[in-house]
């Protein structure tokens, strides 16, 4: 009785299955459905940036032909629904909640004012300028100086656009500055940004009158979690209410939050009880999907002579625009509780005020708070080298954690508390390596050199991803009666081939030959329960969850052959299309009568923490500011890897990501509140000739202790220390002029104004 | 309205459109084919880029008016039968796409440069994928997926 050779589909380069429809043009992305009868919805947007809503006059849009209605916010109810917190949901925070629709006042232009319905998406713009909005204009807030200047503020309830504070602490960090050899003392600046994924959002939803249920097609990311907002927002059962999950163009954080649209479409299935579908313009989606990042922060470093770093104390202000989004509390916390990196540093005192201003509200973009982090973290240990006179790579490497410090723990964040510690690692190793596969010594002649017209830099940094955010994910494995098998799933797909990543996990914990394994999720009527993409979680937490459930299926399984084989349980294998004992078998097809079904749940509450260490090679054009990357290596350890084909794209893709919000993406406001990159042409993105030269190295060194695949979230790690190395390239670049890049995007004409300043000084000097 | 006749991945079709509708728009809800895609309908991202006379072409900057007569082949169109196509299997093999939104016209455009241009260099490659926007990949694996498909296309090699 041979059994088949055991399956190594986890770390194998498998080619995923989602691409034989992708390729063809057979994905179903949500506004590729359509349903029949359906109506479509366009929203009237708020043209102003702050001021009290007077008025919406409708009559001349109802009377052109083909729309059907105008949908404002004393059709939504009594009390307007607004839209809860997903994460770190404090309740000193509800004033700043989102209402669906505007009702007194606008807070930022793109805010929703009505919902138009219409036989199409056409006619439906066309009774937009139909309609007259009154606003009475308040001035604007659209930075930190007007919002502490306080002209006028957002939420007059609170008095303020200060909205709340974040404190992470740890050890002394007073004491630690008193003892300093040097203290350090910068100011630093990230710009606003965005996800900017290439779907645009959308919906269909479709209400049934007689049964009052609800279907939304174009679910993404949390569909549990967003079926209970619109389910309450609605005030129906939750399981009146089926989020559908389809092809989704990318997420990155971004996608798949609650947004107003997530119920006004729903809810205007609901009045005009007929199905609607909305897809988004890349107009829309630049004012009204969340923006990120925004910081400006005072910091201040604490260092001994010998280059040790003793202490981080310091204020950062996050403009958070007009609301707080479900997320929009995640990037400005992390900037405080993850400053420190994957560097020991015993002594913490960081907080983050998160401002209210007249811009789009903000949430999470991969690397929320991290990209920011990282940028003044790496730019501070190399303002301190210089200071000191010592060289940067040698106080990395004194000041990293040492793998004998693990488990390592960071800054504890009030309020909302929270504690976290770095798992596992060798952060020296993944240095070290990083350097000899970049060719630091040989390159090392290049730095601050001028060839051909062009000043030459390099640098080198190393970074920390946090992943695998709890509680919990469910999966249910179903031995069909065919034999085949299902996985149902609480984790959902945002692009990153978690069909396939799931299927080689099934595969190998229950021996079943790839073909023979389906796997369904991001469907709220799959499991119990699920919680979905973020924080990079699915592959730990789902495939986690699947490794519970092969468990108790098998067990199933062995059970149902040993009756039928006349054996006892123990003695039974499972080789994927049979079960087999000494001297018996059985086909899985027909074992049982009715299909095997195992539930489980994978329940955590450490996260993993994957690291890395990524250098740059620059050259500076000091005509005309423009900054070329020559070669860029990120060398990343995972713990483990479930496909190095998918990873590997993960960590350049987000490599490249980082390179445009390093030196490309900027979402530019006026002081009248109004968004000047309105579209692709205005906000810039990395294309095809910009960076050429990208490499990535994963390893699968240290497994995380802390889940049964020693997975870590891996995916966010390449775009989290971009903007701190490539700004220490150009510092080096250029260290003839001490030119200090402070600030992000290095847009050519920021780097040639940093040139001509320095200059100046210089011949003044 | 208008009639408007053109051809659609080698069949002839017969339309009434207004005569401000797009060709992509037309070609997703008018003839079903969702493939092609939009993701900024202001011919920055190329994502709803077909081909038209053989030249790779914004569909969301054309009128569906304009095509009358044209000859026009989408995402779809590239290949008649259930395999993918020794470009679609390089796309596969080399992991040139993730979320799967923008390879349709990163499809397209590839298909367009390398049947006009076998014999193409990596410069050549960036230089025309750079009208087309990934938010994903980074580039670099689909830039190896159309420098690896050029001998099916009758490249001589370098």
């Amino acid at each position: 009785m041979s059994v088949r050779p055991a399956n190594s589909f986890i770390g194998s380069p498998i080619e995923r299955v989602e691409d034989l429809r992708f390729l063809r043009g057979r994905g179903t992305y949500v506004s590729d459905l359509n349903r029949p009868n359906q109506l479509h919805a366009v929203l009237l947007r708020s043209p102003e940036a702050h001021g009290r809503l007077r008025g919406i006059d409708c009559t001349r849009a109802l009377a052109l032909p083909g729309v059907h209605a105008v949908i404002k916010a004393s059709d939504l109810g009594a009390r307007v629904p607004h839209i809860p917190l997903r994460l770190q949901p404090l309740p000193q925070l509800e004033p700043f909640h989102q209402p669906m629709l505007a009702f007194d006042k606008v807070r930022y232009v793109g805010e929703p004012l009505a919902v138009v319905i219409a036989d199409s998406a056409g006619i439906a713009e066309d009774a937009l300028e139909l309609i007259d909005v009154s606003i009475d204009p308040l001035p604007a807030i659209t930075d930190k100086s007007s919002a502490d200047a306080a002209a006028a503020v957002l939420f007059e309830s609170h008095g303020s656009n200060r909205a709340m504070v974040w404190t992470a602490t740890r050890g002394d960090a007073d004491a630690a500055f008193a003892s300093a050899d040097l203290v350090l003392k910068e100011s630093f600046r990230v710009q606003r940004h965005a996800a900017m994924f290439m779907e645009p959002r959308g919906f269909v939803a479709e209400w049934d009158v007689e049964s009052e249920r609800l279907t939304v097609w174009g679910a993404a990311k949390v569909a549990w979690t967003n079926r209970r907002i619109l389910a309450t927002a609605m005030e129906i059962p939750e399981t009146s209410v089926e989020m559908i999950e389809v092809d989704v163009g990318g997420g990155f954080g971004s996608r798949g939050e609650f947004y107003p649209e997530d119920y006004l479409i729903p809810a205007a299935s609901r009045i005009v009880g007929r199905p609607i579908k909305w897809t988004e313009d890349r107009r829309e989606h630049l004012m009204c999907a969340n923006h990120a990042r925004d910081i400006e922060c005072d910091v201040e470093m604490a260092v001994a002579k010998d280059g040790r770093i003793l202490g981080l104390r310091g204020m950062a202000y996050a403009d958070i625009g007009a609301y707080f989004r479900t997320n929009g509390s995640v990037g400005p916390r992390n900037v405080a509780q993850f400053m420190s990196g994957p560097y020991k540093i015993e002594n913490i005192h960081l907080q983050t005020t998160q401002l209210t201003t007249n811009k789009t509200p903000s949430g999470t973009y991969r690397g929320p708070g991290r990209f920011e982090t990282d940028f003044i973290r790496e730019r501070m240990i190399d303002l301190a080298a210089k200071k000191l006179g010592i060289d940067g790579v040698a106080m990395r490497r004194l000041n990293l954690v040492a793998d004998a410090d693990m488990p390592y723990p960071l800054a504890s964040i009030t309020p909302y508390d929270s504690s976290t510690e770095l798992d596992s690692g060798d952060y020296h190793h993944v240095f070290d390596l990083c350097l000899e596969k970049f060719g630091w010594n040989e390159k090392s002649a290049l730095q601050g050199k001028l060839i051909d017209g062009r000043y030459h830099g390099l640098s080198v940094g190393s970074f920390i991803e946090g992943g695998a955010a709890g509680p919990k994910e469910d999966a249910r494995l179903v031995l069909e009666t065919d034999g085949s098998l299902t996985v149902y799933l609480g984790s959902s797909a945002v692009g990153q081939g978690l069909q396939t990543i799931m299927t080689q996990i099934a595969a190998d914990a229950m021996e079943f030959p790839f073909e023979r394994i389906r796997v369904l999720h991001g469907s709220t009527s799959h499991v119990t329960e699920g919680f979905g993409s973020y924080h990079s979680r699915s592959t730990v937490m789902g495939g986690s969850a699947i490794l519970l459930a092969a468990d108790k299926l098998k067990a199933m399984i062995r059970e149902s052959a040993a009756s039928k084989l006349g054996c006892a349980a123990s003695e039974v294998q499972i080789d994927g299309e049979t079960v087999v004992t000494k001297g018996a078998s059985h086909p899985l097809a027909g074992l049982a009568d009715k299909p095997l079904e195992a539930e489980a749940t994978f329940f955590n509450k450490k996260y993993t923490y994957a690291y890395g260490t990524q250098a740059a090679h620059v050259s500076v054009d000091p005509g005309t500011g423009h900054v070329q990357v020559h070669d860029y290596l990120s060398v990343e350890d995972v713990g483990r890897m479930i496909n190095p084909l998918t990873l590997h794209g993960q960590a350049i893709g987000g490599i490249v990501q980082g390179l445009g919000g390093t030196f490309l993406e900027h979402l530019i406001y006026d002081e009248h509140g109004q968004l000047l990159t309105g579209s692709l042409a205005d906000y810039l993105m990395p294309t095809a000739s910009d960076f050429p030269v990208i490499r990535s190295i994963t390893l699968e060194l240290k497994p995380s202790p802390n889940n049964p695949l020693g997975a870590k979230g891996a995916g966010e790690g390449g775009i989290i220390p971009v903007g701190g190395i490539i700004a220490n390239a150009v510092a080096n670049a250029l260290s003839h002029l001490d030119v200090q890049p402070m600030e992000l995007p290095l847009s050519p004409p920021r780097v040639w104004r940093l040139i001509r300043d320095a200059q100046e000084a210089k011949r003044s000097m | 309205m208008m009639k408007i006749e053109f051809e659609v991945n080698g069949k002839p079709v017969s339309v009434d459109v207004d005569p401000r509708l797009s060709l992509a728009d037309c070609l997703r809800s008018e003839l079903g084919l969702t493939g092609t895609h939009l993701g900024c309908e202001h011919g920055v991202c190329g994502a709803c880029t077909v081909i038209v006379n053989g030249a790779a072409v914004r569909s969301c900057l054309m009128l569906a008016v304009q095509a009358s007569g044209d000859s026009v082949v989408t995402v779809e169109g590239l290949s008649n039968d259930e395999a993918l196509t020794p470009l679609q299997a390089s796309f596969r093999k080399h992991h040139a796409l993730q979320c799967g939104f923008c390879t349709p016209g990163m499809v397209t455009t590839a298909h367009a440069l390398l049947t006009h241009e076998p014999d193409c260099d990596e410069d050549r490659v960036r230089d025309v994928l750079s009208g087309n926007i990934c938010r994903c990949t980074g580039y670099v694996p689909i830039v190896e997926a159309v420098l690896d498909a050029r001998a099916a296309y009758g490249s001589k090699g370098e």
